[in-house]
């Protein structure tokens, strides 16, 4: 089936089996590697692409569902060069160890970040009616669905808190 | 996955239309479906993409109510101002179940009709009545921890996942159907949920070719307060081990109105209206919400590797009651009613 997509910024038509999902597309049919597949089942957050700009499991999700989406992906976010906050945080930070789960923590937060900007509350916000502040466990609710077997959990954190703290400035 | 015919209407008749071809789905969301199409569990032979069916996104006031569209996704549900002060224990819920990804994906129609987490049924390798009817139960001397305890049967003790169920269950919430032939038909969850039986396959009274187009919320209890408490193996991203959806009113020291409903215990969000009447006009103590716990867990059939869940059920009961009826301070999850004037 034909279907165009804009990834990064770019417009671009593909010719897909309806069976392919978003993450198969990117990375065997675009040779966007960045995205990567870690369970395949929506259960490790590996694959995380913002899709019209909210964060999704590409591993969930059929590329023939998203005939004319915007579609960005770690390599949309920033280049070694000019670096996207989040990106330099994660390496100043050590966010990381293996580096597996990285393009996904990085892409989830990034749209986790836009969620919290709009007022979205979450499990663990204590008043449904004031706006959500940005602690700590706030961070680590919205990013449970993002695993990182190395455990690099509280340096991660620590790389989206001063992410948004580089933003702010 | 095995090959599939692929077609995206953008009507409700066009996809009625589809949903005739043999095999035929629907996928909204697909955050489910999906999952179990790659591990053979299911394999449809058309998929229906009803996600760009007009008008079904949207949640509009009603008749004091709301109007909440099927493909309403879970995390827009959550964040709605209109849910988060009317009926935060359907945003409690949402928030407590899956992740941040899966929310913005899932729809609120899916999302009631997602398959049981049984991990026999998932497993093609493992003898499960509901996804090959006749083949047995190997639940039975199996692990049960995540299974349900009410409502079951000899053929299939799966309990359903959902956590936004257990609240819409709570909040008396309605489910519209839209017929292949046109007409739309309003049925409260119990009545869209078949207990398993002798066929734990046909889990839904949904006919074939009829579509869930919305979910319909009554005018918000405006002197109530709500919670919204689950217990799981891990802090987050994961089912229910026992959940408690509670709507309660207190006047004069004495509780007016209870609704109570539970997830992880059954095959469909639990409710058990001879244990709430046992709460009305009576002043909230502890022993009287023992009580109603025994009531809501009377004929449970349970084994070693899921009793864990009387004592579960009963602690989570007693808090979620002492929280909403004032005898404990609220915590996270408990929320007052705030209907605007």
């Amino acid at each position: 089936m034909k279907l165009r997509w804009t990834i990064n910024g770019a417009p671009g038509e593909l010719d897909l089996d309806p069976r392919v999902t978003v993450l198969d597309a990117l990375r065997d049919h675009l040779g966007l590697n960045g995205t990567k597949k870690g369970c395949d089942h929506g259960q490790c957050g590996a694959c995380t692409v913002l899709i019209d700009g909210r964060r999704v499991n590409a591993c969930l999700t059929l590329a023939v569902m998203h005939d004319g989406a915007e579609i960005t992906t770690i390599e949309g976010l920033g280049t070694p060069e000019a670096p996207a906050p989040l990106q330099r945080e994660f390496v100043r930070c050590d966010g990381f160890q293996c580096g597996y789960c990285t393009p996904g923590q990085i892409m989830s937060a990034t749209g986790m970040l836009a969620e919290l900007r709009d007022g979205s509350p979450s499990h663990v916000t204590d008043s449904l009616t004031a706006e959500p502040e940005m602690t700590d466990a706030e961070i680590a609710e919205r990013m449970s669905g993002n695993l990182c077997r190395c455990s690099a959990y509280p340096f991660i954190r620590e790389a989206i808190e001063a992410a948004v703290g580089e933003e702010r400035e | 996955m095995r090959p599939f015919d692929y077609t995206r209407p953008d009507s409700l008749d066009a996809a009625t239309d589809a949903l005739d071809a043999p095999g035929a789905r629907i996928i909204a969301g697909g955050t489910n479906l999906l999952d179990l199409m790659k591990l053979q569990v299911m394999a449809p032979e058309t998929l229906v993409d009803i996600n760009r069916l007009p008008g079904l996104d949207r949640i509009e006031a009603e008749a004091g109510g709301l109007r909440i569209g099927a493909l309403v996704r879970n995390a827009d549900l959550a964040a709605d101002p209109r849910v988060r002060h009317a009926y935060p224990v359907l945003s409690r819920a949402l928030l407590a179940g899956a992740s941040g990804q899966i929310r913005n994906k899932a729809t609120t129609g899916g999302n009631l009709l997602q398959r049981t987490r049984c991990p026999y049924f998932y497993d093609p390798a493992m003898a499960c009545n509901k996804r090959e009817p006749g083949a047995g139960c190997a639940a039975e001397g199996g692990v049960t921890r995540m299974l349900a305890i009410l409502g079951t049967s000899p053929a299939c003790r799966a309990a359903h996942p959902s956590d936004m169920a257990v609240a819409l269950r709570a909040l008396d919430a309605e489910v519209e159907v839209h017929a292949p032939d046109g007409t739309l038909r309003r049925i409260g969850l119990d009545d869209l949920y078949r207990l398993p039986g002798d066929t734990p396959e046909v889990e839904t009274t949904l006919a074939p070719g009829e579509i869930i187009t919305a979910v319909h919320l009554p005018a918000p209890d405006a002197g109530a307060v709500q919670a919204y408490r689950k217990i799981r193996d891990r802090a987050s991203y994961a089912f229910a081990l026992v959940s408690v959806a509670a709507v309660v009113a207190v006047e004069d020291g004495r509780i007016t109105r209870a609704a109570l409903a539970f997830g992880g215990l059954a095959p469909r969000p639990w409710r058990d209206g001879r244990a709430e009447a046992l709460l009305i006009g009576k002043a909230p103590s502890e022993a009287l919400f023992a009580e109603v716990a025994e009531a809501v867990l009377d004929g449970a059939v349970t084994d070693a590797g899921n009793d864990f869940k009387l004592a579960m059920t009963r602690r989570a009961l007693a808090a979620v009651l002492a929280e909403t009826t004032g005898l404990a301070p609220a915590s996270t999850g408990t929320d007052k009613v705030e209907v605007p004037a």
